[in-house]
């Protein structure tokens, strides 16, 4: 399914940033897609189970949350933090501010896949 | 059990400073008035992930090392680079700031903050037609209008309508909040008939169906009392606080403020609707625009981040300038970190540029694009870096954030953030604000003072005396250095 990426602060995420960021509390916020309600039906994902989000930048396993607040047709939300910067577009445009907002991404259901905690990420991502 | 009173909390650009914080043994036991996250920080700060000792990577692994092992690792990596990148400082004390300056010239590196993948396209669109702003008591007493725009402040500074804007008691306008709450109480009402009509309630009592539009029904806007107005591209937390919600499509913000532009100039809009909002809800709010006596935008990363960026920012000013021929008006960007704003302040006086500073000629040099460090990386232009209270690793993309490990890279932090976890030399620091005093500068560019409430763990220095101790070492090596080269002359 084509959708629009969007990162972003969420509370959950204020907080757990703040207890560390290998705490539980990040890795559970900032882990995680929002989707719309019937965008999830018509992908077959239920709520709570785990998608793959795919852009021109990378690809990485999320799980997937309804988005509580009403409908957000075509648009995905992912809480700032590695996960999210894993598949956000990285063009600057030329001032020195990338594109963390409106990247054209594909989601796919992936029950069968595992979320990568941050310690996996940056190993899988960086080496290190 | 001391209570210490009107402590500063080190968290986001609202800068509280109303916080009870109560000590027990050299350890913070308990927080009043704080929101969630500053009870998480106060709370958390001496938890699990603290870095205790300084770091070095050997093998492929990092191990503890002494403090003078560590700084003379550092001085030799920044004295030997040719651009070395110093990011971060927006979760440090002005007075690291300061040092951070000094030690940029010195080594002739590029200093940048974390404006950069902030609010760096708010200052370029300043930089071009200026800013109409204000202190936030001015709008606390004064403001009867409140726009929110691409930002969530209950998610990103939760007590800023608490003590700022809709929910404060000010003294020419009341607070919002009993109205609020009178809302809340009546949609509980709404849900409760809504869900005796599902389970067979007789149909006599089904509500009206309302009109439906993905962005919501717009209410009268002709209710007394400060107006709140959120417009974003999803229904936030802040938007069902909302009296007015306008639901855009993402990357458009640029067309609808160009069309309120237009609205606001009594020009008459020729199409239906504008980045997927009705021409009447524009209307609705073109109107309240115009007869409200003190009105206020704030906006956040949803202008700054998406298609646009700068132009975004420049078109809103000019929105507010527009609105100035009609009322009072006045903007003003949601600075995240507490000491973002304290970052562009100080390496603005201290070099003329507010972020995305290149020493590298030995003189300051400023343009974004070139010189800011997330281009700088993702060219791969660097030879090393050096990161203090930020967490690129988190929150840079990944292709930057690849280049930034190939490089040595040293990191002073308090926690084991990912950043940290990438690091090659790693620094240990004490909470600024928690464990060291400080100065910050509130989003509206108030300084206010940080406190010290305990002391730090033993052996962990502040991220100013870890930065002397660096710059130390580097006139020392380059001393030595000088020397050389004279001698074999």
């Amino acid at each position: 399914m084509r959708v629009t990426l969007l990162s972003g602060r969420t509370i959950e995420q204020g907080v757990g940033k703040e207890y560390g960021k290998a705490s539980r509390e990040y890795y559970d916020a900032c882990s995680m897609v929002y989707m719309d309600a019937d965008d999830m039906k018509k992908l077959g994902v239920k709520n709570n189970t785990n998608v793959q989000v795919t852009t021109p930048v990378g690809s990485v396993i999320l799980k997937a949350v309804r988005y509580p607040r009403g409908p957000t047709p075509g648009l995905i939300y992912i809480p700032y933090g590695p996960w999210a910067n894993a598949v956000c577009s990285d063009a600057t445009t030329s001032i020195g501010m990338p594109s963390f907002k409106g990247t054209p991404a594909e989601v796919e259901a992936a029950p069968e896949q595992k979320v990568l905690t941050i310690e996996e990420l940056l190993l899988s991502e960086f080496g290190r | 059990m001391p209570i210490i009173q009107s402590v500063t909390c080190p968290i986001c650009g609202c800068l509280c400073d109303d916080i009870e914080v109560t000590v027990e043994n050299n350890e913070v036991v308990k927080i009043k008035n704080g929101c969630a996250v500053c009870e998480a920080k106060f709370l958390g700060y001496k938890g699990e992930h603290r870095i205790k000792t300084p770091m070095m990577r050997k093998e492929g692994k990092l191990v503890p090392v002494s403090m003078d092992e560590a700084v003379h690792a550092a001085a030799e990596v920044l004295a030997n680079a040719k651009y070395p990148i110093l990011y971060g400082w927006s979760s440090t004390s002005s007075e690291a700031q300061r040092v951070g300056v000094e030690l940029t010239e010195e080594v002739g590196g590029i200093m940048d903050n974390t404006a950069v993948v902030c609010h760096g396209p708010s200052i370029l669109g300043v930089q071009e037609v200026g800013i109409p702003t204000c202190t936030l008591g001015q709008i606390r007493h004064r403001a009867d209008l409140v726009i929110y725009w691409g930002c969530d402040p209950w998610s990103a500074h939760p007590r800023h309508l608490e003590r700022y804007t809709s929910f404060t008691e000010g003294r020419f306008e009341k607070s919002e909040y009993k109205a609020y709450v009178q809302k809340l109480k009546a949609q509980a009402g709404k849900k409760k008939i809504a869900s005796l009509i599902r389970s067979g309630a007789p149909k006599a009592h089904a509500a009206k169906p309302q009109a439906c539009y993905i962005g919501g029904v717009p209410p009268e806007m002709s209710k007394g009392g400060r107006k709140l107005i959120v417009v974003d591209v999803r229904k936030s937390m802040t938007a069902e606080m909302a009296d007015y919600f306008i639901q855009v499509e993402p990357n458009r913000d640029y067309e609808v403020m160009q069309a309120l532009r237009a609205l606001v100039r009594d020009q008459d809009l020729d199409v239906e609707q504008v980045g997927g909002v009705p021409k009447e809800y524009l209307e609705a709010v073109a109107d309240a625009l115009v007869n409200c006596e003190f009105g206020v935008i704030f906006f956040g990363m949803g202008l700054t981040q998406s298609a646009g960026k700068f132009r975004n920012i420049e078109v809103a000013i000019q929105l507010v300038r527009d609105l100035n021929a009609r009322t009072k008006f006045l903007i003003m960007p949601m600075r995240g970190h507490f000491n973002v704003t304290g970052a562009d302040v100080v390496q603005a006086w201290q070099s003329g540029y507010p972020y995305g500073v290149d020493f590298s000629l030995g003189y300051p040099t400023y343009n974004p694009g070139e010189t800011t460090c997330t281009d700088v990386l993702m060219r791969d232009e660097l030879d090393a870096s050096l990161v203090i209270a930020a967490d690129p690793g988190s929150n840079f993309p990944k292709n930057a954030v690849k280049n930034m490990v190939k490089h040595p890279l040293i990191v002073i932090d308090p926690h084991m953030n990912a950043t940290a976890m990438l690091a090659d030399i790693l620094f240990p620091a004490a909470f600024v604000g928690i464990e060291v005093e400080g100065t910050a500068y509130r989003m509206d560019h108030v300084p206010l003072p940080l406190h010290k409430v305990v002391e730090p763990p033993e052996g962990v220095l502040s991220d100013e005396e870890i930065l002397k101790r660096i710059l130390e070492e580097v006139r020392i090596i380059k001393a030595q250095k000088a020397e050389q080269k004279t001698e074999a002359a």
